[in-house]
């Protein structure tokens, strides 16, 4: 069973496509305004009303940290959070690479991977959220994404009774 | 300059096909802070004001300010700046979305273009790579086809694009920049001058940084001002939840719906245009600009039915069913004002004029103008090619179209309403000041709105002089709309405040939430300048007069401060607001001593001296 670990709990319904959680993460990052670092990204569908902030999901099996070959990947110990030891860190992007949620970035200024490590445990983007959209809570490793894991397993048999 | 501003400005020849990155004139960034001011400050420097707008001699300005691109919440805006081709005054367009802070972040305050391309093009800004593309391909494509074809050609999907669509290309007076396909800087004519000078777009995408002098005091002052933004019924909820046609029932009521051009100040159907009508049938969501805690933007979709209902055209992209809009200004102009009660119409009818890129509200005033002369028959349906009844919404989605292309009869609508009416012999039939139509507040109900209307620099406009805040929804007081007294000096003071947050690159709507007080320590921190409360008025102040003196020298002069015979002399025939007139000579001298200015609406040499004009 997977330990409990904080995460961001994202509401997509409730986005409004602002951008402020990108500024806001940027600020940690670089300490200027910077969408194009921010750690964070909203993706504006066209005239859907529909949008989708995405960032590491914290996720238990953690690709990213098994793939990287020199283990600059760890868990902070107090939030379960995985981040990067950039000391470490070769800047191979073989995490950039293993991620399929594409959110471990290479910066391309230290050269070195990049990703959400909670801000220690107060993310600035949930802060900054106007709408809640995103917020932080405490859930199992292990369950976070199985649900989800479900859905797409039940979308992927329907598909093959289909074909 | 590396805080707030970039400090780095674009210039481009496009007869010489050349482009130029120059440094920020500082003096002027601290004098005029950015956006419209700094945009006016250049203006007023390079720009004979006596030139032909739309010739290849004017001058196109896009301007950002120092908040644009950071935090602060509304920091999306750009101003367009140019001599407009509507009313031949000086004109500042502002548009959100997201194409004002890509700018910034590709490294650049403005862009200024000069001259005329000898064939089709686009400006492709990727941070330091600056050039100038061909769009001969591009050249009749509406607004959404452009910016979807830029970014797949260029292969960046990020890229944020400002166009125009035929309208702008065929000078359509009242054509539109479009930004992030359907926000606009929408008034006076700015896509006409893009289209004069052979540019279809400018494209950006910027991976820079907006740097703040003073980071604690930025994330503080900032955070305070969403903290009072989301605390305000009107910024918090109302604008969200309902967007700006929430003030379709609230206007009506007060019997200042100005409907059918301005015949009548109420509008039977006004529940069938609503916000709330809007919100419960047609919304499919709230969309924010960037860094925006608001949230007004508007995304509708059209159910299959109500899609085909206005099917007028053969062009496969009018057969969509979702898109934005309208605003409220939309809605009053080409719903009430054209006695059109049917939302489907409008919002096909926006949604043509954000794609082929022209603002609703002078192309509602028109279509309204004209509509009065058919039914007056002044012109006929040989003329006009169809039946321009008021109440039509067949004849307003066409027409958007046809003005668009100036096809048919549209080519006369694509005059304006001035010059359409004058053409026909009947003056006085154009809503409107200087050459641009009025907007959706009856002059004759709120007297403020009148000596706003009349006063304002670039035309008939709303956002210059909001006073309807004060005058309905008693901000930052209540004020009677009824009364004359205290509206010259309430008129003055929304002038120079809004000329202040239009500086700054921050979108007028905080104002229903905040006051220049919160913005100033945003400001400050951002700049790491030192600006006091006085000299952010006095900012506003020197905008205003700059823009003045430039009309004045461009032959717009202050004796045409005034108001079309219908708002002075017609009285409001039924409603709240029976029996009502405008009462402008009431106003107009008051409001000229509030300014220091002469009886004749012309600021003296004192005045320019003080304010360091002269």
């Amino acid at each position: 069973m997977g330990s409990t670990v904080k995460m961001l709990e994202i509401h997509p319904d409730r986005c409004t496509g602002c951008i402020q959680c990108e500024l806001a993460c940027s600020w940690v990052q670089t300490g200027t305004f910077q969408p194009s670092q921010s750690l964070i990204r909203v993706h504006i569908f066209d005239e859907q009303s529909s949008y989708s902030p995405y960032t590491c999901f914290q996720c238990e099996e953690a690709w990213c940290m098994q793939v990287c070959p020199v283990n600059a990947i760890g868990v902070d110990p107090d939030t379960q959070a995985k981040i990067v030891i950039e000391d470490t860190c070769v800047g191979c992007k073989l995490c950039v690479i293993a991620c399929p949620f594409g959110t471990v970035f290479l910066n391309p200024v230290s050269k070195k991977a990049v990703k959400c490590d909670l801000c220690g445990g107060d993310p600035a983007c949930a802060r900054a959220c106007p709408t809640n959209a995103i917020e932080v809570v405490e859930a199992n490793g292990a369950e976070w994404l199985g649900s989800w894991g479900d859905k797409v397993d039940a979308n992927y048999a329907r598909s093959l009774e289909g074909s | 300059m590396a805080y707030g501003w970039s400090g780095k400005v674009l210039r481009v020849d496009l007869s010489a096909g050349t482009i130029k990155k120059e440094d920020i004139n500082e003096e002027w960034a601290r004098q005029y802070v950015g956006g419209r001011g700094l945009g006016a400050r250049y203006l007023h420097e390079d720009l004979d004001p006596t030139v032909e707008p739309l010739s290849p001699e004017n001058e196109l300005i896009f301007a950002t300010g120092p908040m644009t691109g950071t935090n602060a919440s509304c920091g999306a805006r750009y101003m367009v700046i140019t001599k407009s081709p509507l009313s031949g005054t000086i004109t500042t367009s502002n548009s959100g979305g997201h194409w004002g802070p890509e700018l910034k972040f590709a490294g650049y305050d403005m862009v200024i273009l000069n001259g005329k391309s000898p064939n089709p093009v686009y400006l492709w800004i990727y941070d330091d790579d600056v050039q100038l593309i061909d769009a001969s391909h591009l050249w009749g494509k509406g607004v959404w086809e452009t910016e979807d074809t830029i970014r797949e050609e260029t292969a960046v999907p990020d890229a944020v694009v400002a166009s125009i669509g035929p309208a702008g290309e065929n000078m359509v007076r009242f054509a539109a920049i479009m930004n992030d396909k359907h926000r606009a800087a929408g008034r006076n004519g700015v896509g006409a001058v893009m289209g004069s000078k052979n540019l279809k777009a400018i494209g950006v995408r910027g991976t820079g940084a907006v740097q703040v002098a003073n980071g604690d005091a930025m994330m503080a002052s900032t955070f305070a001002a969403k903290q009072k933004l989301a605390a305000s019924p009107v910024t918090g909820e109302g604008l969200r939840v309902y967007g700006t046609p929430i003030l379709v029932n609230v206007i009506n009521q007060h019997g200042g719906l100005p409907t059918n051009n301005h015949q009548y100040g109420e509008f039977a159907e006004a529940e069938g245009i609503s916000g709330e009508t809007m919100t419960d049938t047609r919304l499919t969501g709230p969309k924010a600009c960037f860094a925006c805690t608001i949230a007004c933007g508007r995304v509708t979709h059209l159910p299959g039915d109500a899609a085909d209902k206005y099917m007028v055209t053969t062009t496969p992209r009018n057969w969509k069913m979702s898109g934005e809009g309208p605003e409220y200004e939309a809605a009053w102009a080409m719903g009430s004002d054209c006695g059109i009660g049917d939302l489907d119409a409008l919002i096909k009818a926006n949604w043509i004029c954000n794609d082929l890129g022209i603002d609703p509200i002078s192309y509602g005033g028109t279509l309204a103008a004209a509509m009065e002369l058919y039914e007056k028959e002044v012109i006929n349906e040989e003329e006009t090619g169809m039946p321009l009844n008021f109440g039509s919404g067949d004849a307003l989605v066409a027409m958007a179209e046809k003005t668009c292309l100036r096809e048919g009869f549209g080519n006369e609508l694509a005059e304006g309403a001035k010059r359409m009416t004058e053409k026909y012999g009947h003056p006085d039939l154009f809503i409107g000041v200087k050459g641009q139509e009025v907007a959706a507040y009856d002059a004759r109900a709120f007297q403020g709105i009148g000596l706003g209307y009349a006063t304002s620099n670039r035309g008939a406009c709303h956002l210059k002089a909001y006073t309807i805040a004060a005058e309905v929804f008693g901000i930052p007081q209540q004020a009677d709309p009824t009364a004359t007294e205290g509206k010259a000096e309430l008129t003055k003071i929304f002038q120079d405040v809004t000329s202040t947050v239009d500086a700054a690159g921050l979108c007028l709507f905080l104002t229903f939430g905040i006051g220049l007080d919160d913005i100033q320590p945003e400001l400050n921190a951002a700049t790491g300048l030192d600006y006091s409360m006085d000299e952010l008025m006095e900012v506003g102040e020197r905008i205003y007069n700059l823009e003045r003196v430039w009309n004045v020298k461009a032959g717009v002069p202050g004796t045409m401060d005034t108001l079309p015979k219908r708002l002075l002399n017609e009285a409001i025939p039924a409603g709240p607001a029976k029996g009502r007139v405008n009462r402008l000579s009431e106003m107009l001298p008051q409001y000229y001593e509030a300014r220091g200015w002469t009886q004749d609406g012309e600021p003296t040499e004192d005045k320019l001296v003080q304010l360091g004009i002269l």
